[in-house]
């Protein structure tokens, strides 16, 4: 995606990078330490990457564990379609992602990994989840932004940046596994 | 009571004429027929754009009457053929009890005469019960007042009691008029065996259980040299039976139903039982070989086969349904197409609805000549309308017409010097 | 792609991309199926009526499993407990079951088009678990998605059907499905088997067995109606088993990596001898399996499509 702003109708959205390649990285790095020391080392751990943003950033926080402390973390994908809140609300339903969690949540720590975190909403229902693999030993939240605006009791563990945004501002964490960069941007419709 | 009809075509194939004159009745009697007739003493009827035309007759008609009134009475039946612009109807036997004795045909006379709407010519069965064994009393029945024999809605499956049947009904002078459905052919079957059959995953009934028993009853006609009339046609096969019977003299005369010149199968896929007829609705083909039959004159009658049925046997699964269709209040209408796509003359229509079922029956009507019973119908050939089976006349509303852009319809029925429809 | 449609009536009213949808999405609830504990909560304080008509033990149970893995409360009717023989109509039925509001109902009945009649007077989803000789979709998407499973694909392979077409939905729904994915099918049987021009429905039509599963990437074999026997379709059963029995010796024609699909049940022996029933290149547990899958799929795509 380009910076600056582009033409959609008569409409304008504004863009504005607030975290490049070089700030996700030391972020995730330093999330990767915080879940090494919170958690004592890699013993009985798990990520777990929320569909579709969080899988990535899973991906490369085991990636990131591995280069560290030199041991393997396993990492899971889930899709949380299933599990959420208005998944009846709406009059067409919403597509089904993958959900491949190849190992036993039992009594495992388990980190959800999601690329933002807003109104909460969708940790809910991931953990709703998780519970329905297993009962884990406990549950901690990573996220790479956390904008605010919760509505419902739920706090991440790990953040990658507090972002305080307004509700009619979009936040987008773009990765280079799908869109081809690394960024993170605000974008906000004028006009 | 003196009726001026002021200005319309008249045709009247019989007698050759088609031209626009004044028609005048009088006590209940066509009494002149010119251009610009003036008579103050009589109520006037503006004609102008109209067809003047022998009242309609429906050599086809089921009145249900007695035994099943909830889904058609006398009256009703009557009502609804007045408003279709027939003037006259032969009514089926397949009653409860089914016609075959003097006493329902008589009961059935007298309660036409009862309503006192249009004529009402009994067809008593063929055989006692319609069951195909014993004859019924051909000779009482046509003293009673039936004008033709039939099993109408089932065949008469044994052939030598078909052969019988013509001809001891020759010997009285009477028509047998023949339900072709070979029934070990046709059993179970729901609707026209082909494409939309095979994808319906619905039993089919294949054109052959319908062809097969035409060339019989020809057959026997022809080696009897009695007459048959052929009810229902709806097969291409069928058509090419009679047509070649016909060349060589056989005396066979058919019919078929505005529904088998106006749908085919194609209709069929949204399981409407309003389409579930018997025979069947047929193939696009068979519908190209009806028009053409109309038109070479294969075909000499147009007959509704009017069957009335309540929502209690349509409102059911395809398959349980009953079969038939209501046909008198449309069959006007979607004969006139006929006229449009150039199949048939305005003259040729007038035949084929009232001069032919007039001639094959017997009965009187299919001209409009001096001193003849004042049976008329006038139609507005161009007359926009909508089918709207909720303001039908008859009981039933088991019309696959509905909501049908219609052109042309009949606008003032007379019987008997009389009117007994007027449109609004 | 989204789902749009109310009801499941048929597979000849759906588009290569809504059979697509169908399979994708069925595909990720195979998943659910394998946890320890099978359910999500995705349709809690949803109904599902199961009106069957016409017994079924396979396809009721399969649904009934479909609908409780996804948390809706599953309620069966079977004919010969209903009102239907107090000679109740289909429609009363109907506008009955509607009152009490449910939100999904499963029909089964053995006259076509009885789905279609239901879809028209009420507003609730409809799915068609089979209408006598006419679809059984949900089958036909279940094969579908094992043969997916298989290949990798479904355009281009070439399917024989074998057996007894004119009496079968099965047949039906799955050359209308496999024609839209861009199968080519082939079927086969004595032509008293063959409905009238079923050339038409886009078929090659045989009338022995080696030629219709001559190359052949997938085999579906029919189950023959022995009942039917009395109305001279074939003159014996073992007649048939002779000529048309698929046997180890028969599946030579097709190729090599070929899979045998069977709707069930099966009567072995008849047209499918046990060592093929049972042999490796069978599929027909997979066919169960996918089956809650392809159902829970259905379920979730209509739910809430009559709000």
């Amino acid at each position: 995606m380009k910076h600056g702003s582009r033409d959609k109708g008569q409409k304008e959205i504004r863009k504005k990078v607030v975290m490049d390649e070089e700030g996700i990285d030391r972020a995730l790095t330093r999330i990767a330490y915080e879940i090494l020391e919170k958690n004592k080392g890699v013993e009985n751990l798990v990520l777990v990457g929320i569909q579709t943003g969080g899988v990535f950033l899973a991906r490369r926080l085991s990636g990131k564990i591995l280069s560290i402390e030199n041991a393997q973390v396993p990492c899971g994908i889930l899709d949380i379609t299933l599990y959420r809140d208005d998944v009846l609300k709406k009059r067409q339903r919403p597509m089904l992602g993958k959900t491949d969690i190849p190992f036993s949540l039992e009594d495992r720590k388990v980190v959800l990994v999601d690329d933002v975190l807003f109104t909460g909403r969708t940790v809910r229902a991931a953990m709703d989840a998780l519970i329905d693999f297993g009962r884990p030993r406990l549950i901690q939240l990573a996220v790479l932004v956390d904008r605010g605006h919760r509505e419902l009791p739920i706090r991440a563990d790990f953040v990658g940046k507090n972002l305080p945004s307004s509700l009619w501002e979009a936040v987008s964490v773009h990765l280079t596994e799908k869109t081809g960069t690394d960024e993170v941007v605000i974008e906000q419709e004028t006009g | 009571m003196k009726l001026l009809l002021k200005g319309g075509r008249i045709i009247d194939p019989l007698r050759k004429i088609d031209k626009i004159a004044d028609l005048l009745v009088d006590g209940g009697k066509v009494v002149r027929i010119e251009t610009n007739i003036e008579d103050p003493g009589a109520d006037i009827y503006d004609a102008g754009g109209m067809w003047i035309v022998p009242g309609l007759i429906d050599m086809h008609t089921h009145l249900r009457e007695p035994g099943y009134e909830y889904k058609e009475s006398i009256r009703t039946g009557c009502e609804a053929a007045v408003a279709g612009g027939f003037t006259a109807v032969a009514c089926m036997p397949n009653t409860n009890p089914v016609n075959d004795t003097r006493s329902v045909t008589e009961y059935i006379i007298r309660q036409a005469a009862l309503a006192g709407i249009a004529r009402v010519y009994p067809v008593a069965a063929a055989t006692r019960g319609s069951e195909g064994r014993v004859l019924s009393e051909f000779g009482d029945l046509k003293e009673a007042g039936a004008v033709a024999f039939s099993d109408d809605g089932k065949p008469v499956v044994d052939s030598a009691v078909m052969r019988y049947a013509m001809e001891y009904a020759a010997s009285f002078g009477a028509l047998v008029i023949s339900h072709c459905e070979d029934a070990t052919l046709s059993a179970d079957g729901l609707m026209n065996e082909g494409r939309i059959s095979t994808e319906l995953g619905l039993k089919g009934i294949p054109s052959i259980a319908e062809d097969i028993p035409v060339a019989r009853d020809i057959a026997i006609a022809e080696y009897t040299g009695t007459s048959v009339h052929i009810a229902h046609v709806s097969t291409a096969g069928a058509v090419r039976i009679i047509r070649e019977a016909k060349k060589r003299g056989v005396r066979v005369t058919a019919e078929t139903a505005p529904h088998y010149f106006s749908l085919s199968d194609e209709a069929l896929r949204e399981f409407d039982t309003n389409l579930k007829m018997n025979p069947p609705l047929r193939s696009t083909e068979d519908v190209a070989a009806m028009k053409e039959a109309l038109r070479d004159g294969t075909i000499d009658v147009i007959a509704t086969d009017h069957a009335p049925h309540s929502s209690i046997e349509k409102d059911v699964e395809f398959e349980y349904a009953a079969n038939g269709i209501i046909g008198l209040e449309t069959s006007l209408a979607l004969s006139l197409n006929l006229v449009r796509e150039g199949v048939l003359s305005p003259a040729d229509l007038v035949r084929k609805m009232s001069s032919n079922p007039a001639a094959v029956l017997g009965v009187r009507g299919g001209t409009l000549g001096i001193g003849a019973e004042a049976d008329i119908t006038v139609i507005d050939p161009n007359r926009p309308w909508t089918v709207d089976v909720r303001i039908f006349r008859s009981k039933s509303r088991n019309s696959p017409f509905n909501g049908w852009k219609m052109e042309g319809k009949a606008v003032l029925t007379i019987v008997g010097g009389a009117i007994k429809y007027k449109e609004g | 792609m989204r789902w749009t449609k109310k009801d499941l009536l048929g597979m000849k009213d759906l588009s290569a991309d809504e059979i697509r949808l169908i399979l994708d999405t069925a595909d990720s609830f195979m998943e659910v199926s394998t946890r320890e504990i099978k359910k999500v909560p995705t349709l809690r304080g949803k109904t599902v009526v199961n009106l069957f008509f016409e017994a079924s033990t396979r396809t009721r149970t399969s649904f009934e499993i479909a609908a409780k893995r996804l948390s809706a409360d599953a309620v069966n009717i079977s004919a010969s407990a209903s009102s239907v023989v107090k000679g109740e109509t289909l429609i009363d039925t109907a506008r009955n079951l509607e009152a009490m509001n449910p939100d999904i109902i499963v029909i089964r009945h053995s006259a076509a088009g009885s789905p279609h009649i239901l879809a028209r007077c009420v507003k609730q989803s409809i799915i068609n678990a089979g209408d006598g000789a006419h679809e059984h979709p949900t089958q036909a998407l279940l094969d579908m998605m094992t043969i997916r499973q298989k290949k990798g694909k479904i355009a281009g392979l070439k399917i024989a059907i074998i057996g007894d077409i004119a009496h079968s939905r099965v047949a039906r729904s799955n050359i209308h499905g496999l024609n839209a994915m861009g199968a080519k099918v082939a079927v086969g049987g004595p032509a008293t088997m063959m409905p009238r021009e079923i050339e038409r429905l886009g078929v090659t039509v045989h009338h022995n067995i080696a030629d219709t599963i001559r190359g052949a990437d997938i085999i579906m074999m029919l189950r023959v109606q022995i009942e039917r026997k009395a109305i001279c379709l074939f003159p014996s059963l073992r007649e048939y088993a002779k000529f048309f029995c698929l046997d180890r010796d028969r599946i030579r024609n097709a190729k090599e990596d070929v899979i045998i699909m069977h709707p069930g049940p099966i009567n072995r022996g008849v047209e499918i001898s046990p060592e093929v029933a049972d042999g490796p290149y069978s599929v027909i547990l997979d066919q169960v399996a996918n089956g809650v899958a392809v159902r829970m799929a259905l379920l979730y795509l209509l739910a809430g499509g009559s709000s």
